[in-house]
């Protein structure tokens, strides 16, 4: 079997593995890293479940190899809070706001929306709409999703 | 601390292959002549991926050019054009001030493609080669008189956007050549541009799309009218007919709707499917084309 070594970095810690090229992105986070936030859903890039930053951009694990991210750096939900008591303000709006019920789909949400606000810090509801285009949710709808990203733009202005 | 319940038995999603990480072009070259039908270039891996997760597509060897650094860029060249890099991301076309400008009916296009987290990844060859029907660059490529650069063992060739597309998933691309290079002519004076698409929702598959550039003569008639469709067919669908029935004429309601009636019922060849029936693609069709006309009309009498 043909193994290739690769050295990435998440959530600012290094690791270093040897894996095979057909292995995919999310795959290797959840069962060689052990970070099982990131979601594995329709693994064909339809639900968002699996979105991660690389190099700072949102991108689908399920359509990236392991091996791609040779020498890049990612971030998972794992690396938004370092405890229960210090949640990045948009975990705190979607709590707030029940932006969740079941929890499968948010970690994707979370790392869609990380960059949204970035770049777009006071998102009117249909920029809100467009920017969570790519994640499915089956649980509560959309409503308390919108409303918990607004409610995080908010909180995050002041 | 390693979580390795799974290594010794993944649950792997695509079939085995042996990986090439591209070092240049000409790396990527050699590997094609190398390995021939049994390679496949891997660009921003959108859509190449999930056909390998569903296995579909089984390549018994990958060459990556995402190493390839030096086809990404978006530069205007010395006459005025578009010149973009063939692993140029999506997402830097939609934000580049050098589209907006040069290639607004790119631009405009753009937000449609697919989703954010696809768009970071997704390249403009990549979409281009992979000639899906469905897509929206090709249609743009079509409208705007692109043209594409290939690389082979033989050196680079020209092939004009119009000659590129062959049909479902097929290009104009022998087996050994590379994409590499894409440029969209300057704008000329006195035109207009407009792209609508309508999906099921932001980012889907659109269930019918329309790109259209209408010219203007010194009087205000239609010059040159160029309509092309996305999901019409086996390909981008270019309305010639449509066009004709545009030149040489004032524009008017009853014109564009003439117009939107000949490529709607008669030229393009919609397929159908569980979201959209064939009479719902062409209703769609005839209601697009008479709003893009209305808009690059609209827009060439004020450029």
């Amino acid at each position: 079997m043909e193994t290739h070594a690769i050295s990435l970095t998440v959530n600012g810690q290094t690791y270093n593995g040897d894996v095979e090229p057909r292995m995919l992105l999310s795959d290797y986070l959840r069962h060689e890293l052990g970070l099982t936030g990131t979601r594995v859903g329709c693994e064909h890039g339809v639900c968002g479940a699996c979105t991660v930053l690389f190099d700072g951009q949102p991108v689908r694990s399920c359509l990236m190899l392991a091996i791609q991210t040779d020498g890049h750096e990612l971030s998972t939900v794992e690396g938004l809070a370092s405890s229960t008591d210090d949640l990045h303000p948009l975990q705190e709006a979607f709590w707030d706001a029940h932006g969740l019920q079941c929890g499968f789909c948010t970690p994707g949400f979370l790392m869609t929306l990380v960059p949204f606000l970035a770049e777009n810090p006071q998102p009117t509801e249909r920029e809100i709409r467009e920017a969570i285009s790519g994640n499915l949710c089956r649980c509560t709808g959309y409503q308390n999703i919108v409303e918990a990203v607004r409610l995080a733009a908010e909180r995050m202005r002041e | 601390m390693l979580y390795n319940a799974y290594s010794s038995n993944p649950a792997m999603k695509p079939p085995p292959f042996k990986y090439i990480a591209a070092e240049s072009v000409e790396h990527a070259l050699e590997q094609m002549a190398e390995y021939g039908d049994a390679a496949k270039l891997l660009a921003g891996g959108q859509s190449l991926i999930p056909a390998m997760n569903f296995r579909v597509l089984q390549p018994s060897v990958l060459i990556d050019l995402n190493p390839i650094g030096d086809l990404e860029y978006i530069r205007r060249s010395d006459d005025g054009a578009l010149v973009v890099g063939a692993m140029t991301r999506q997402r830097d076309l939609e934000r580049s001030s050098h589209v907006e400008r040069i290639t607004p009916l790119l631009f405009e296009a753009m937000p449609h493609i697919a989703h954010p987290q696809i768009r970071t990844r997704g390249t403009l060859g990549g979409s281009l080669a992979h000639a899906d029907p469905a897509a929206e660059l090709p249609v743009i490529a079509i409208t705007s008189g692109a043209a594409m650069k290939a690389t082979g063992p033989s050196g680079d060739r020209w092939i004009e956007a119009k000659d590129f597309f062959q049909g479902m998933f097929s290009t104009a691309l022998e087996p050994e050549e590379i994409l590499v290079e894409v440029t969209f002519p300057a704008r000329k004076p006195h035109t207009g541009w407009s792209f609508e698409e309508t999906s099921r929702r932001r980012g889907d598959y659109g269930m019918m799309g329309v790109a259209v550039e209408v010219e203007l003569d010194e009087g205000g008639s239609v010059k040159e009218a160029r309509l092309v469709y996305m999901n019409a067919g086996d390909g981008p669908i270019e309305a010639e007919k449509a066009a004709a029935l545009l030149r040489g004429q004032r524009p008017t309601q009853e014109v564009f709707a003439a117009a939107a009636a000949e490529a709607a019922d008669n030229e393009i060849d919609p397929m159908g499917s569980v979201h959209a029936s064939i009479d719902f693609q062409r209703h769609l069709a005839r209601v697009l084309t008479a709003r893009v006309l209305a808009k690059a009309y609209a827009r060439a009498q004020s450029s």
